[in-house]
């Protein structure tokens, strides 16, 4: 919708309706529990709740889908986290000797946020979004649900819409959730091309040879870009923006151009 | 592990079976009962060779054949397990013995930990490399280290994508080499920078590279081991009878001490100044400079070269004369230089107080142990020197650039000694140094011995010289006679330490 018709103010209203009708309680349910497979699964969940005025509740959870759903029909949450599963349940964490209250697994969970896309889109900045950038999301999407199926493996991925401004991949497999944070931090690192922030021009270096993953990515982003670049951005459109792209260029190339 | 009194004998091993392997992973520790002298024997064997392999690892090209003779030579020496020594239970079992022993000596700070698992992993490389490439996959397997190598079909089908995206592999080399499929939780620096290729969650490693692997795993299980050691130290050290060896094994020194009396008095005090730019490593080189621009030295300084220098030859007589005449250019009169300096120096002379005979301390001892503060000038200053300082100061003893920039490198490496040992090279003008600097007072020595041997051929202008008629003449006639020359030379040192 467009942003003008949203207004924060009604969610006091909204949300309580949108709670007792709309959220699906026991497909997130039947989600969390995997199947009752592990014991206390559900129950050693950990969530967190932004209430109204921005208050922060952490360490909630709950015994059976009844009781979840009667509390968030209470608090009317404006913005729920579902954290990692402890070694026991969270709402008793402060019952236990230090040390003992510990996380053990979680879901691999990646967050795209139009707002990293800034420096390549300009019809939009911050946190609007319309359909022309929204291609950055869908190219985004392709690349890295690719990725995560055919070079690590994983099978079970949750995409959903954050909210707001971009889209959360959970990673839901058993390796997955067991990884550990090294894992994780590899994970990430092999799905990165973008280094460098303010000060840096290029910030994506090729060199030969060109790795499968970025071979396929870039596939992916070919088949988008003319419609994407060339015509909603319009990128050739302004000598300013043209610039851009040329500084991209890489030297060898430009004074070849040139001559 | 548990120590007695006795020297067992026989092997009732319940490890037979671990000391059939080549190469372990240390997983287990050895379970039996030695002596308190085979423990300090193992330890320090296994020490030497150790320092050994860092010796090697940044004089030669690690791997190569200069590196595996002379490892080779030195396992030999020592006798570890070399080579695919079959089935030398004893040298294997020496091998898994004095691994745990350095263990609890090497795990207490970050530094010595960071040594030591340098080292260790240096040496299962070289090792791992060594096995038999047959046995190499049984060797894996029984490791707990589940990789398959993958067929040839798959590796040919896979061809242009493993070419594409493994470091220095050709089309030719995928044929030659072998690929293993190993899960990609188990091969995380290669994913991280993308150097795999990655297919349905297994990492398709070439054989090159599963030695990273290996090592890695080796790197993270020894790591969470120090880390185990260090929390039960306390309770090692609660038996008196392996604190002190432990705590030698740490700063562990294992040549010349530079005690012995025999060069006392050779040295005057006129040749100290011109010796400090010539024979002295950088550490007293600094801290004599340091003494004759401020006419003191803090407490650290006045230990480190005040022994140094007894080392050399300086007697106590002369000590107190030199110490005395400096201090009092200063802000310290003669009476206050009696009341507070002097009762230190005749302490490190060992007349005084529980009059034990202080030994030069050793580069290890300068290195890890009290470390400068503001106001200090002692330490090493490869390891305790900014490292833009030190630059200035080699640039300002006139070190060639590229000398100066394979220092850095060797300090970058943290192989301070090393980098002390290429200072040598650099300033004495000689390819290679010939020995292993542990110890400036070595390096003095080390540093007359070069410097004599050049009297002969060209005459060196030391103002010490110049009261010597006698050597020089000497040495002039000598350049006549080669089987002469030898015998001469040694007078010629000899008599550079008669003095007036």
């Amino acid at each position: 919708m467009p942003s003008s018709d949203y207004d924060p103010a009604c969610l006091p209203d909204l949300l309580p309706l949108y709670y007792r009708r709309l959220f699906p309680f026991s497909q997130y349910y039947r989600w969390l529990n995997y199947g009752g497979v592990q014991k206390n699964y559900f129950q050693n969940r950990e969530f967190s709740f932004t209430l109204k005025d921005d208050i922060y509740v952490r360490y909630q959870s709950f015994s059976t889908q009844n009781e979840l759903e009667k509390e968030m029909q209470k608090m009317n949450p404006y913005k729920i986290d579902i954290g990692a599963v402890y070694s026991h349940r969270p709402n008793q964490h402060n019952t236990l000797k230090s040390g003992s209250f510990q996380a053990l697994e979680k879901e691999l969970v990646f967050d795209i946020d139009m707002t990293d896309y800034d420096d390549v889109r300009s019809c939009c900045s911050a946190a609007e979004i319309c359909s022309k950038c929204w291609t950055l999301m869908t190219i985004a999407i392709k690349i890295l649900d690719r990725a995560l199926r055919d070079d690590f493996g994983f099978q079970h991925l949750l995409w959903v819409y954050s909210g707001r401004r971009g889209v959360h991949c959970w990673v839901c497999d058993e390796a997955a959730r067991k990884l550990s944070a090294a894992a994780r931090s590899a994970v990430a690192e092999y799905l990165s091309l973008v280094k460098g922030g303010e000060e840096t021009v290029k910030k994506v270096v090729l060199t030969d040879p060109i790795h499968p993953f970025i071979r396929e990515s870039l596939t992916v982003v070919e088949k988008y870009f003319p419609q994407y670049a060339l015509e909603d951005q319009d990128i050739l459109g302004s000598k300013e923006s043209m610039d851009k792209v040329l500084s991209l260029v890489p030297m060898d190339i430009l004074s070849h151009c040139a001559a | 592990m548990q120590f007695g009194g006795r020297k067992s004998k026989v092997l009732i091993n319940p490890k037979a079976d671990l000391y059939r392997q080549p190469l372990q992973f240390y997983g287990e520790p050895p379970l039996e009962n030695i002596s308190l002298s085979e423990f300090e024997t193992l330890a320090v064997e296994r020490l030497k060779l150790l320092k050994t392999v860092e010796n090697l690892g940044v004089s030669c090209v690690k791997l190569s054949e200069q590196y595996s003779k002379k490892l080779d030579s030195e396992l030999k020496a020592l006798n570890f397990p070399y080579g695919s020594d079959s089935d030398d239970i004893d040298k294997r079992r020496k091998d898994h013995i004095s691994h745990f022993i350095l263990r609890l000596a090497y795990c207490q700070t970050e530094d010595l930990r960071r040594w030591f698992i340098q080292q260790e992993i240096d040496l299962f490389r070289y090792r791992f490399k060594n096995l038999d490439p047959k046995k190499n996959l049984e060797w894996l397997h029984k490791n707990n280290l589940n990789y398959e190598a993958i067929s040839k079909k798959d590796k040919m089908d896979l061809q242009l994508q493993l070419v594409n995206s493994s470091y220095g592999i050709s089309g030719s080399k995928v044929e030659d080499q072998e690929f293993y499929k190993v899960p990609f939780q188990d091969a995380l620096d290669l994913v991280r920078t993308r150097k795999v290729y990655l297919k349905a969650g297994y990492a398709y490693v070439p054989h090159q590279d599963i030695v990273t692997i290996v090592l890695n795993d080796f790197r993270t299980r020894l790591s969470k081991a120090l880390a185990l050691t260090a929390r039960s130290l306390p309770a090692v050290h609660s038996d008196e009878r392996l604190q002190p060896l432990l705590n030698h094994l740490s700063h562990a020194y294992v040549g010349q001490d530079y005690s012995t009396q025999k060069n006392v008095g050779k040295i005057s005090l006129e040749q100290i100044d011109p010796l400090s730019g010539k024979s002295f490593p950088l550490c007293m080189r600094q801290l004599h400079q340091s003494l004759r621009e401020h006419h003191h030295l803090r407490h650290g300084g006045r230990m480190q070269y005040g022994l140094f220098l007894k080392g050399i030859g300086l007697s106590l007589e002369q000590a107190l004369q030199f110490w005395r005449l400096e201090f009092m250019r200063g802000k310290v009169d003669a009476d206050k230089f009696d009341k507070a300096y002097a009762y230190g120096i005749r302490h490190m002379f060992g007349k005084e107080g529980k009059r034990a005979d202080y030994t030069p301390y050793s580069c290890m001892k300068v290195i890890l142990s009290n470390p400068p503060s503001q106001g200090d000038y002692h330490g090493c200053p490869f390891r305790h020197s900014d490292p833009e300082l030190l630059k200035q100061k080699l640039q300002s003893y006139k070190v060639s650039p590229s000398g100066i920039s394979q220092i850095m490198d060797l300090v970058k490496g943290m192989h301070y000694q090393l980098a002390c040992q290429k200072y040598f090279e650099l300033t004495h003008n000689v390819e290679e140094a010939n020995f292993s600097l542990s110890h400036p007072n070595q390096y003095f020595v080390e540093s007359q011995k070069v410097l004599g041997e050049g009297k002969d051929i060209k005459r060196e202008k030391e103002a010490s010289q110049r009261s010597q008629e006698q050597s020089a003449a000497r040495g002039s006639a000598a350049a006549v006679n080669s089987s002469q020359h030898l015998a001469e030379m040694t007078e010629n040192l000899d008599s550079f330490f008669d003095d007036a």
